[in-house]
């Protein structure tokens, strides 16, 4: 749908203003989840399960509860029991509860199982020492592939849901799979077929902050929960459910929040919190440790993958399939199917076939991650692209070009696309000096496309004007990517007033109407809209005061610059009213201006980047080097381009650490061997070059300025274009991720 | 927990020797405090030797040896540049451990007794030929850095002693010493295999050399056979390469989370010929 009332030429967005929060954050002065109190504050503490799978035989918190430090324990038992338990993701709401408070199993290392308030933080650690739980441990499994074989052990029966054949393990619990065309007929049309398979880890989001929140809960059935989430709307639906209170009577104040890529869209300590606190009637503090960040939080799914991609030798693909099978932890989740769904979505393919698999293991339960489930196909995809350009003796950039998905294409996962942008980063690829740049010995270069949908969601936003002609934006999408700066912005374009004069808020649950999780790279987007549209509102209001003291009808007055000013000559002669008249005597002319919006925006536009990596590898040790690296990624409109050229940055940078050093490692006991940041290894400062970025501007019909989301698509390709340089350099084709230097090391070895 | 800040080493060790449970000494604490923390280690005892008179001195002693108090940082002897120029391969390894923050506690001494195998300091103190000096109930005692560490977080003192001193020696005329550990990061983290070398020439020709290779077996090693292969030689390639081979050979490592026994085997020789060539170069007054 083309909206008639596009803009292209901006007075505000486009520029680089100082961000709203900076002060706050540099100064100390903002309040992240952990940095609340409250009178008669207790501290909390859970007992986790130091098994990968066991039967809770008992549980005796007697001696915990003896204790003149400890004010209340709980368990399971303290959670609401109609929350019903339902096949695949329609019981969600149980499936989140079995996280955050073990029922009859434990059901991976690090689950929790009790939980303490006491009246110190110290007092409530060691307490924890004083529950005593019987284990009755049982077999386990942590391997995708392992989990999905006959053998294993059953995680939970009942969990596949109808999508699932007959015939499979019940540890697979959903089953994707789509495509058109013929990809038997194709596959015997190519000129060569190369089939492979890849392997990727699991990694953690490994945002800064740690889970913290301030629950309080009372026997009436009345609550205030203070957290760090990425969504307190969701927040608010799942404690109440899980608590067995009213949504509305449960009030959710989003704090600063200190990353959250994907990881904080869900609870996990939140509910726990507040049932702690109705058992002690006293506000509780619940912060998690690093290691309980890695242990019980979400990371990213591992994944095992198969490809087979058909090709001709000028270059067309003509036919492309793929089974990805996703480990997403003892729960349903594991996005199989947005893997098997993006992973041959750059190219118009006239056979596709792809088939995901959603299994469950023993570990923690997958959050989502940055475009959940997209780099790991892309990864083993493009790789497969890349070896076929390598034998038919193709540029890689080429190839991509001549198969390149466009306006009017089918996609591989079923829709046709509107005008995208993916052919126009692919010549910003090629134009750039990077791609043309020498190569010094021992350096290989790789290059990567990448997709992901974007997402609308249910938005709700609230403008208010001032006195002094400011004004007070209240959104609901927690700020995690700068977005206060760019609804600000729009916000100025609409209304015509300075940037400096608008202050953004993120409102709470009881201020605005329901809103999505900041998530699917949406806020930019959706938020964007609803800002665009809340304060075009304002404005009609503001002609309408105008209308009325110059005594002439609403539709002769348009706004301009700031101001109300006649439509036309035949409209009348008067000079333009700016804002601050309007509203300096707005409470005499008709009250309070505001501007609302409410909707679920459906036009978010997909977006698709193109990265072009330079890497080192010594041959003595397997260790690799990034040398170079670009960024392109289509950005619709660039509302506020330093904060799209961080997101750009910051999803390389996050793409570095998995394809070269971050996983979870887990020992033959199903433990977690790796939960500190020494042994799970993100990239330092001085691991990265600098990132350079291209931001191409194809706009969004979907949008009034033409915005796509950025926050995800930036980490769709980074596995696959640094496995395609590493590659490259070593001389032999990576399989498996993280590439670390004894891996590498032992494929060179292996190759001779 | 009884925490006690003794003005005397002589006090230090009666304290240590008097305690019950576990007794754990407070330098730099970037071990300690991080252990209690995440409940690895809960001492009932913690007697921290920082305000003892003298900790914190690095003196170069008349006859160009040098002795480091127990407190010593890393910062500190980083910023001491005679020190930096006697013994590069010493300060540099010391230099390697942690952040910024950590190198304004972190010590020579704590480092060392802190037992672990991947310890950074610990192979070039072995290969410079440092000895530390020993206070306990039976009095003082001197002995080499490689005679401390006993296996993973174990050491050979005995209930009572307690590290006085750190004594490096002279470094006399054309020597030279390095210390190259693998990581695969490039900066704060543990290595996955370290090797410090020391040596003296003779015009081209290697007189004297010690070898020391750390992260490949449950303590720092000091290798012969690596000294050996180099000296005598020129570190032409032959001479490389048997250091190379003598390197892996000495390896008795483990598979675990930071890497594998094939990976740490293989990278012990290449390091070994890389460092070898840097202490080489500086013994011959060659930037490096």
């Amino acid at each position: 749908m083309a909206l008639d009332d596009r803009k292209s030429e901006f007075t505000f967005v486009g520029t680089r203003p100082d961000r709203p929060d900076g002060l706050d954050k540099v100064t100390g002065r903002a309040k992240f989840g952990a940095d609340v109190s409250a009178p008669g504050m207790l501290h909390g503490a859970i007992l986790r399960s130091p098994h990968a799978h066991a039967r809770i035989v008992k549980i005796d918190a007697s001696k915990a509860e003896a204790h003149k430090d400890v004010k209340a324990v709980v368990t399971r038992a303290d959670f609401s029991d109609k929350v019903p338990f339902q096949p695949g993701l329609e019981g969600e709401f149980w499936n989140v509860l079995e996280n955050v408070m073990a029922g009859e199993k434990a059901l991976y290392d690090g689950h929790a199982v009790a939980a303490i308030a006491a009246t110190s933080a110290l007092a409530a650690r060691d307490a924890l020492k004083l529950i005593e739980v019987e284990y009755e441990v049982l077999p386990h499994v942590t391997d995708v592939d392992k989990a999905m074989a006959s053998d294993a052990p059953v995680i939970r029966e009942g969990a596949a849901d109808y999508s699932v054949p007959e015939g499979m393990h019940p540890n697979v619990v959903r089953y994707h799979e789509s495509g058109h065309g013929n990809v038997d007929a194709g596959f015997a049309e190519a000129d060569l077929v190369i089939e492979d398979s890849f392997v990727t880890e699991a990694t953690h989001q490994g945002y800064i902050e740690p889970h913290a929140c301030l629950g309080m809960l009372g026997n009436d059935g009345k609550g205030e929960l203070w957290c760090t989430t990425q969504g307190h709307w969701i927040a608010q639906k799942t404690c109440a459910a899980l608590l067995g209170i009213e949504t509305s009577q449960l009030r959710v104040t989003a704090s600063e929040i200190g990353g959250g890529f994907g990881g904080k869209t869900t609870v996990f300590i939140e509910p726990v919190a507040l049932a702690l606190s109705r058992k002690a009637n006293r506000p509780v503090k619940l912060v998690m440790s690093r290691s309980e960040v890695f242990r019980a939080t979400g990371p990213t799914s591992s994944a095992s993958m198969d490809i087979k991609i058909g090709m001709k030798k000028d270059g067309t693909i003509s036919a492309a399939q793929g089974v990805f099978r996703l480990q997403g932890g003892a729960f349903p989740g594991a996005p199989g199917d947005m893997t098997a769904m993006c992973a041959f979505a750059p190219y118009n393919l006239t056979n596709v076939k792809q088939i995901g698999y959603d299994v469950m293991a023993n570990r923690p339960k997958q959050a989502a991650y940055r475009a959940p489930g997209a780099p790991m196909g892309a990864f083993a995809v493009e790789s497969v692209i890349d070896e076929l350009c390598k034998k038919l003796g193709l540029d890689p950039v080429d190839v991509r070009l001549k198969n390149a998905a466009h306006e009017g294409t089918q996609a591989s996962y079923g829709p046709t696309y509107e005008r995208i942008g993916l052919v126009e980063t692919l010549e910003a690829a090629k134009a750039h000096p990077h791609y043309s740049a020498p190569l010094k010995p021992g350096q290989g270069r790789g290059i990567s496309c990448g997709f992901w949908f974007n997402h609308g969601g249910e938005t709700s936003v609230s403008l208010a004007l001032s006195e002094d002609g400011s004004a007070q934006l209240m959104v609901g999408t927690p700020d995690i990517g700068g977005s206060r700066a760019s609804m600000a912005l729009m916000a100025a374009e609409v209304l015509g007033i300075p940037y400096e004069n608008i202050r953004v808020t993120i409102a709470d649950t009881a201020s605005l109407g329901y809103n999505d999780v900041s998530h699917g790279s949406r806020v930019t987007y959706a938020s964007g809209l609803a800002t665009i549209k809340a304060a075009r509102h304002a404005v009609e209001r503001l002609c309408g005061r105008a209308a009325a003291k110059w005594g002439i009808p609403v539709d002769a007055v348009k706004w301009e610059d700031g101001c109300a000013v006649p439509s036309g000559p035949n409209a009348g002669d008067f000079d333009p009213m700016p804002l601050a008249d309007i509203t300096a005597d707005m409470g005499a002319t008709g009250g309070p201006i505001s501007g609302h919006f409410e909707a679920t925006p459906e036009g978010a536009g997909v977006s698709f980047g193109t990265h072009i990596v330079d890497a080192e590898v010594d041959p003595e040790t397997g260790k690799t080097s990034v040398t170079r690296y670009t960024v392109i990624q289509d950005a619709g409109k660039a509302i506020h381009p330093t904060y799209v050229e961080g997101q750009y940055q910051g999803g390389a940078a996050q793409g570095i650490g998995w394809a070269l050093n971050e996983e979870y490692v887990y020992g033959e006991d199903g433990r977690l061997q790796n939960s500190i940041f020494l042994d799970y290894r993100i990239p330092v400062a001085s691991d990265l070059p600098m990132i350079d970025t291209v931001i191409v501007e194809v706009p969004n019909p979907g949008h009034p300025f033409g915005v796509r989301g950025v926050g995800e698509t930036g980490i769709v390709p980074p596995l696959a274009a640094i496995a395609n340089a590493v590659s490259h350099a070593a001389g032999v084709r990576m399989r498996q991720l993280p590439m670390s230097p004894p891996r590498i090391l032992a494929a060179l070895k292996d190759n001779g | 927990m009884d925490y006690h800040s003794p003005a005397s080493f002589a006090e230090a060790s009666a304290l240590a020797a008097n305690a019950t449970g576990i007794t754990r000494f407070l330098a730099g604490g970037t071990d300690v405090l991080v252990q209690l923390r995440s409940e690895l280690v809960t001492p009932d005892t913690l007697i921290d030797i920082k305000k003892i008179d003298g900790v914190s001195d690095i003196t170069r002693n008349v006859d160009g040896s040098w002795t480091l108090g127990v407190a010593a940082t890393g910062a500190e002897m980083s910023e001491h540049p005679e020190l930096s120029g006697d013994w590069p391969g010493v300060v540099e390894a010391m230099d390697l451990i942690g952040s910024t923050q950590v190198q304004g506690r972190a010590t020579l001494t704590g480092n060392l007794c802190n037992g672990s195998p991947a310890a950074d300091s610990v192979p070039a103190m072995v290969a410079a030929g440092v000895t530390v000096t020993i206070t306990g109930p039976d009095g003082n005692r001197t002995i080499a850095a490689e005679g401390i560490p006993a296996s993973p977080g174990k050491t050979t003192l005995t209930k009572g002693e307690v590290v006085t001193a750190v004594n490096i020696p002279a470094r006399g005329e054309n020597g030279g010493d390095a210390y190259l550990r693998f990581i695969p990061r490039t900066e704060m983290d543990i290595a996955v295999v370290g090797v410090g070398v020391s040596l003296r020439l003779d015009g081209d020709t290697i007189t004297e050399a010690r070898v020391s290779l750390g992260a490949v077996a449950p303590t720092v090693l000091l290798v012969d056979d690596c000294a050996k292969a180099i000296i005598g030689s020129t570190l032409d390639d032959v001479a490389l390469d048997a250091l190379a081979a003598a390197a892996s050979a000495a390896c008795n490592p483990i598979d675990d989370k930071r890497g594998t026994i094939e990976f740490r085997t293989e990278v012990a020789g290449v390091l070994a010929k890389r460092a070898a060539k840097i202490a080489y170069a500086r013994a011959k007054g060659e930037q490096a």
